[in-house]
């Protein structure tokens, strides 16, 4: 039974953990426009980062500008402060992220409220919901109370980050078991790290439990910045690859997909971290 | 590393990190404080059994042909893990006598549910490697040697593509009427996905009980977890797998091959299944074969824990 399934956001906050070279805006603006040919609903364009500490990113305007903007594709763009919202308002983002963290939320209280003014949707992602690098254990109930705070500011959906990719099945149930008491299953998102390989089994779980968005990085860029040498982000094509094989809708062309892969990691001069695209690479 | 946050070198270490965690378990106790009820309630198995390849599939698959010490190193490693079935080598001839000679206290017969995969493999069809299977494990029962049958392309097939559920079922049932204990289904080119593997074992399990079935599933397309979670929550208990993902796929140039043993590890602790293997010391035995081999593991728990 296929069952359509809705947007699959696609990161591209992978390129701020890359180390060293700092891409060229050109590059990026044409793997954005390649991810948007390969029919991907979500393409997360950049960040409205000050660039003193993310200097990755600090052609954030110009990509947003220069980019083509396909009618039924969101480009969300990362707004971590008010400043970095007006900005990205004044670069004419339709849609920005925000991330949540417990003890921050009322800064954000004037991104929601300015958002909704302006029309603008707004998403939150929450951190850590599986284990954090400097508490270990996060309690079901914390990350609960976050979600259900951002849902109620008015962030139109939560993404659920395993961020340092700790988790396991079991975990991510027990997780999304604890958020939906207090948010629907449409408002949600997994986010889900493969630094122990455990990304797609806890994604598949996530989906078992009605969960229908998911988030994903093209070659599975973006190391973990935790554990040298560790991956982060589930690949793209890994997880296309398992929908496709289940039935499940997702609009992706995996051909398109590979290639956009194919040429971010030319472009990197680096691996990709997609066992779909090692296998099917004419190397 | 670039620019990462100074905040970040203070956080907690891995190591420490992971032994606070389910998921790793405790390294002195080697297997993890049972939290089984929650594993049944969840629908999975109190126990898993793991059959680790790596010694025998997984370096037959290298390219590195590794000297016979160093193999015997790396069993006696694995031996002290806890893994209660370590696969070690195979004697290709037909003439499995030498295998008996040689001490073998279980024997393995590879069936194919492709008739092109058989051919290309073995040299024979499906019906011929069936009739010569038979004398094999009759004769190891004579001498209540136990047999274990393999079935290959289990989920798809490098030159035929989509393999009827039918044809796995039927040879499956094959070996296992001829008296294999347990038929390991092999999704040799990692093609299958969760859909396919329920499919599949929905169908054979008509004809063969779960405890009598394991799964042996690629990595090559980055589904081996996502599929051997399926079927845990379908009731197979037995897992084969590969200490650091040992051997590519001689399908795929440049593809891996075997799920890596430490990251299945890392996904049942997690459950709360109970494997009675020590994680750290499989952890170590795989780093001691990729240094022999002069490779990178493929086990995902290798890298972010080694690297660290």
């Amino acid at each position: 039974m296929a069952t359509v399934r809705k947007v699959l956001p696609q990161r591209l906050v992978g390129l701020v953990t890359v180390p060293a070279n700092i891409v060229p805006t050109p590059v990026k603006i044409k793997l954005i426009d390649m991810l948007s040919k390969a029919g991907l609903p979500v393409v997360e364009a950049t960040s409205f980062v000050s660039p003193k500490w993310v200097p990755q990113m600090a052609d954030h305007a110009e990509v947003l500008k220069g980019i083509q903007k396909f009618p039924g594709i969101n480009y969300p763009v990362l707004t971590p402060n008010f400043k970095g919202f007006q900005a990205a308002v004044a670069a004419r983002a339709k849609e920005v992220a925000i991330f949540g963290a417990a003890s921050d939320l009322q800064r954000f209280d004037e991104i929601l409220k300015a958002a909704q003014a302006a029309n603008i949707s707004v998403r939150g992602y929450v951190s850590c919901v599986l284990g954090c690098p400097y508490k270990g254990k996060i309690s079901l109930a914390k990350v609960a109370e976050v979600t259900k705070k951002l849902y109620s500011m008015g962030c139109y959906e939560i993404s659920l980050g395993d961020t340092i990719g700790v988790g396991t099945p079991g975990a991510m149930k027990d997780i999304l078991s604890a958020v939906l008491h207090e948010v629907p299953v449409t408002a949600l998102a997994v986010h889900c790290h493969d630094t122990y390989g455990q990304a797609l089994a806890n994604t598949l779980t996530a989906l078992q439990m009605g969960v229908s968005v998911v988030d994903s990085s093209v070659a599975g860029l973006g190391g973990c910045p935790y554990a040298q040498g560790a991956s982060g982000n589930l690949a793209t094509k890994d997880l296309v690859y398992m929908l496709a094989g289940l039935g499940i809708h997702t609009g992706v062309n995996l051909q398109k997909l590979l290639g956009a892969g194919a040429f971010i990691c030319q472009a990197l001069n680096r691996r990709t971290n997609s066992k779909v695209a090692q296998a099917t690479s004419e190397l | 590393m670039g620019n990462v946050p100074c905040a970040v070198k203070h956080c907690l270490s891995y190591q420490q990190l992971l032994r606070e965690h389910l998921w790793i378990g405790d390294a002195a106790a080697g297997a993890l404080e049972p939290a089984q009820e929650s594993a049944q309630l969840s629908g999975f198995p109190e126990y898993v059994k793991i059959v680790e390849v790596g010694p025998r599939d997984g370096l037959q698959n290298e390219k590195v042909i590794v000297p016979t010490d160093i193999k015997i190193e790396f069993i006696n490693q694995l031996s002290q893990t806890g893994l209660s079935v370590i696969e070690v080598t195979s004697f290709v001839s037909s003439r499995w006598i030498p295998q008996v000679a040689a001490g073998a206290t279980e024997v393995s017969v590879f069936g194919a549910a492709s008739e092109s995969f058989s051919k290309k493999n073995i040299n024979c069809s499906i019906e011929e490697s069936m009739k010569k299977f038979e004398e094999v494990v009759k004769s190891a029962r004579h001498m209540n040697i136990p047999a274990r049958g393999y079935v290959s392309c289990a989920l798809g097939c490098p030159y035929e593509g989509n393999i009827t559920l039918q044809k796995v079922t039927e040879v499956s049932k094959r070996l296992y009427g001829m008296g294999c204990y347990e038929i390991s289904l092999g999704d040799t080119i990692g093609v299958g996905t969760p859909g396919s593997m329920k499919k599949m074992l929905e169908s054979v399990m008509k004809e063969i009980p779960p405890r009598a079935l394991a799964v042996h599933c690629h990595d090559t397309y980055g589904q081996a977890l996502a599929n051997i979670l399926t079927a845990l929550q379908m009731g197979i208990n037995v897992v084969d797998s590969a200490v650091s993902g040992l051997g590519g796929c001689p399908y795929a140039k440049g593809a891996s091959g075997n799920v890596a043993t430490e990251d299945l590890i890392y996904m049942l602790n997690g459950l709360g299944v109970n494997t009675g293997v020590n994680l750290y010391k499989v952890m170590e035995a795989g780093d001691f074969i990729c240094k022999a081999v002069n490779k990178t593991t493929n086990s995902k728990v290798a890298q972010a824990s080694f690297n660290a």
